[in-house]
């Protein structure tokens, strides 16, 4: 088990230093950034200005490994825009992401997996046809018309819902709803295969045979068994979530980290958004290796993997 | 029963598919006004099934006056063309990778392995927005950005089919025959996992059309005054609670198209047996 998480570790370890390199290469990309920053009636002086103040004058090399040495004790340096450490910022985006996030996967596992499981025990019926239907026509909805759509019908027609902003609880709901659409096919889909797969498994005999009732039969042994790829996929789709939330946050102007890299974006002010791209990445690297050690944990024989 | 049901999907999927990719093909001859044409004087026209419509105008003006089912036309065109390229450009990458890392294995598929982890940390929309964002958008940057960004299902299936594949006897025939490594690949293990790839190649441009849209949405997808779906709904946005037809009807092509696509490439699954995991 050590051994396991020890070389688990180093690859995290290994992607975070990967990720770093490309999102300081990303930032890069554009060629001379002093030019971007100064903005387009800036003269050769200022131009200058910009590139001694922002540091941009010194060796790539020089930057790259300034950039990754306080990244690596978390410092992500300053915004130009905001004049701010780039970590305070982010410190105070990231609660409504995470929250934004939460939500979605709450309400994604909420759906999909009493869906996946009835769909299971009523194998190629009606009913689970009707599921594997949903499942398809939510993988083929563009979630940022789908918050448009929620948009119109409860916040302005029906009025029940706040049509933007994070003044109360309320307004999380739509954007964890429609965030979770992205979720709930993959998770239902997983659920229902995982079902399928355990009821047609020898314990599930012996439990029927043993005279256990159809709750317990589905409920303490086939669900168990099932749910271990969910909670890992569950941890994997949670990191996707946050990663895309930026499309959901700029729809009902959440301001999470995914509106600020919006915004930082169109500014061009790079220390934000290479910053941004770092810490979503770690936050799935995170994720996934804590979906990892819960496999582990939960089932014995993937240790040796 | 089940059969008969999946098969009206995968006929469902192929309509749709077969009437987007006429739309994209001839839109120049289907249209029935210039789509860039603007005309102040008839802005935000209703579609007919309102009362109050412009004969001329099926389905209504933008808010600049410009025909809306022209602009659609050639949304679809723009979204199949990004489907397809980029479908195209991650296929490339994750293709390659994929097969060389299942049947090299050892370190080759180590350092596959490893790209595939770091490709999924990454935040594909804000990546693509940020690449965007610094270099100016265009179609073709667009394309290349997506197809760098959205190779790793390629590579995953690429990856374990070449696996299942590396070992059967005709592969062991072929290395008996003394056939090259790269003939082996490209005459062998190619061929054998091409179905699944089709599926994945189906199931990817529907992405890649969904992510275009997202991005345009953003402001920093496809240009304007190009039509793109996404882009339209960006522009309608300011009017969808007055007139929210104008966000509707670009959002059911969107969907009605990447459901086609999923549609067809699941129908496509079950006809070539290929059990892709995901």
């Amino acid at each position: 088990m050590l051994r396991f998480l020890i070389r688990r570790l180093i690859v995290a370890l290994l992607v975070a230093a990967t990720v770093m390199t490309l999102a300081f290469a990303m930032t890069r990309l554009s060629g001379d950034l002093a030019i971007s920053i100064a903005g387009p009636s800036a003269t050769q002086a200022d131009i200058e200005t910009v590139r001694k103040a922002y540091g941009l004058d010194r060796p790539l090399v020089t930057q790259f490994f300034d950039w990754v040495g306080r990244a690596s004790v978390g410092d992500l340096g300053e915004s130009f825009f905001f004049k701010r450490r780039v970590s305070e910022l982010i410190g105070e985006r990231l609660p409504v992401t995470l929250t934004l996030g939460l939500t979605g996967l709450v309400i994604a596992l909420l759906v999909s997996l009493p869906l996946g499981i009835l769909a299971a025990v009523k194998e190629n019926t009606a009913f689970d046809r009707l599921v594997q239907i949903v499942a398809l026509l939510g993988q083929a909805m563009p979630s940022f018309w789908l918050g448009l759509l929620l948009m119109i019908v409860f916040g302005l027609q029906l009025g029940w819902l706040p049509i933007s902003g994070t003044d109360s609880w309320q307004g999380y709901i739509m954007p964890g709803v429609v965030l979770a659409f992205s979720a709930i096919p993959a998770l239902t889909r997983l659920t229902r295969a995982g079902m399928i797969q355990a009821m047609a498994s020898d314990y599930i005999r012996t439990a029927r045979a043993k005279g256990l009732s159809r709750a317990s039969i589905l409920l303490k042994h086939a669900l168990r068994n099932a749910a271990i790829p969910v909670v890992a996929i569950a941890a994997v789709q949670l990191g996707f979530m946050l990663g895309g939330s930026i499309v959901i946050e700029q729809v009902f102007a959440l301001h999470g980290v995914g509106f600020l890299a919006w915004e930082s974006i169109a500014k061009n002010d790079f220390p934000v958004v290479q910053a941004d791209v770092l810490v979503l990445a770690v936050i799935y690297i995170g994720l996934t290796m804590l979906a990892d050690l819960l496999n582990a944990v939960l089932d014995p024989r993937l240790r040796g993997a | 029963m089940r059969r008969g049901w999946r098969n009206a999907g995968t006929w469902a999927g192929a309509i749709i598919v077969g009437i987007a990719a006429f739309c994209a093909l001839f839109a120049p001859l289907l249209v029935p006004h210039d789509p860039f044409a603007q005309d102040l004087g008839k802005r935000l026209l209703v579609p007919f099934w309102m009362p109050g419509t412009d004969p001329n105008h099926l389905l209504g003006t933008d808010q600049l006056g410009r025909d809306y089912l022209a602009r659609l036309i050639y949304g679809c065109r723009i979204s199949m063309m990004i489907g397809c390229s980029v479908s195209l450009v991650s296929g490339i990458i994750g293709i390659t990778l994929g097969v060389l890392g299942g049947f090299m294995g050892g370190r080759v598929d180590d350092v596959v392995l490893f790209a595939i982890t770091t490709r999924l940390s990454l935040p594909v929309v804000l990546v693509a927005l940020a690449v965007v964002g610094l270099l100016g958008s265009s179609m073709t940057l667009l394309m290349i950005t997506m197809g760098v960004l959205l190779w790793d299902r390629f590579a995953v299936v690429a990856r374990a089919t070449t696996m299942q594949v590396r070992n059967l006897d005709f592969v062991s025939a072929a290395w008996c025959a003394g056939c090259s490594r790269f003939r082996i690949l490209a005459g062998e293990v190619l061929p054998n996992i091409a179905s699944h790839l089709v599926v994945v190649a189906t199931l990817e441009i529907a992405l890649a059309i969904l992510l275009e849209a997202a991005l345009s949405f953003l402001g920093l997808g496809v240009p304007p005054p190009l039509p793109s779906w996404g882009l339209m709904i960006a522009e309608a946005k300011d009017y969808m609670f007055f007139s929210p037809w104008v966000i509707v009807i670009p959002g059911v092509c969107l969907f009605v198209l990447v459901l086609g696509i999923n549609l067809l490439g699941d129908g496509l699954r079950d006809m070539l047996g290929a059990r892709s995991d995901t």
